[in-house]
């Protein structure tokens, strides 16, 4: 346990909002990309012809649940309630896992459907800024499972309170990005 | 512990009050997508919706509004960097223009 810091913030969730605040930048440039093309693709097939906006939409809803089950982990590990802290830190992963499941899905609809990385302007900048997201995802679930395999191991409890708060606060950030790329990507196109 | 820990958060039932609103904007905004007569005025309803999901995540389940101004700063910097650098790319490719 570390002591006292001078901003009363603990360094590790300084830390970690510092990182976050970085990815905006990076998400920042691939959004700009992505925004800048749409609209300029020459070749098809176009994104109105392949996106599946009730498809997105059940797996963004599950992303965003993942994230009340994430504060619902935290929750139950501040009160040392393990038991809990084992079932919520499971679902997130597992919401986690079906979100990822969705996106397979769509990525492989769209190269099916014609539609490789390097096909046009939309499949180049699309791939590549909903592919950096969902790595994100997966980095979040394999954190997540991490956590899950210390509680279920005993490691894990409420002196640990804020290593799940500081991986839930990089699980969350990467729903807000998903918010952002829901809106851009698909009801805006 | 540090002082911004669980005393400070919200409750349970806040949180689950705060995902039920967000599933909510998602169907809102859906909903809004297909509906023809709004398309005038799509972009601008869609944008404060994504706004309003943004900022009841980052307040309620990041703990921003519990947590003080200094992460605050310290995310709404990189916020405004990457909305600077897509406003101002975009502007540049003429993505505003006629």
């Amino acid at each position: 346990m570390e002591g006292p810091t001078s901003t009363g913030i603990p360094n590790r969730k300084l830390a970690m909002w510092t990182f976050i605040g970085s990815e905006c930048m990076l998400f920042g440039t691939l959004i700009a990309t992505y925004m800048i093309y749409r609209g300029r693709n020459l070749v098809p097939p176009y994104p109105h012809d392949l996106l599946n906006i009730p498809f997105i939409t059940v797996t963004t809803f599950v992303l965003l649940m993942s994230s009340l089950m994430m504060v619902l982990a935290l929750a139950a590990v501040q009160r040392n309630d393990l038991r809990a802290t084992k079932l919520w830190l499971g679902l997130t992963a597992l919401f986690g896992l079906i979100f990822l499941g969705g996106q397979y899905y769509e990525f492989s609809h769209f190269v099916h459907e014609g539609l490789p990385l390097s096909r046009n302007l939309f499949s180049s900048t699309f791939f590549v800024l909903t592919g950096t997201h969902g790595a994100h995802v997966a980095g979040g679930v394999i954190w997540l499972s991490t956590l899950l395999v210390r509680t279920v191991n005993g490691k894990l409890d409420a002196r640990h309170a804020e290593t799940v708060e500081i991986a839930g606060l990089y699980w969350h950030f990467v729903d807000v990005v998903w918010i952002i790329l829901f809106t851009l990507i698909y009801l805006l196109v | 512990m540090s002082r911004h820990s669980a005393e400070s958060h919200p409750s349970t039932r806040l949180y689950v009050a705060i995902a039920v609103i967000l599933a909510a904007l998602t169907a809102l905004e859906v909903m809004v997508f297909y509906i023809e007569a709004l398309a005038p005025v799509l972009i601008p309803i869609l944008l404060v919706m994504m706004a309003a999901k943004f900022a009841l995540v980052a307040m309620f389940f990041m703990h921003l509004k519990s947590d003080g101004p200094v992460l605050t700063a310290i995310f709404a910097w990189g916020v405004f960097i990457a909305t600077a650098i897509v406003v101002g790319l975009m502007a540049i490719f003429g993505k505003f223009g006629a």
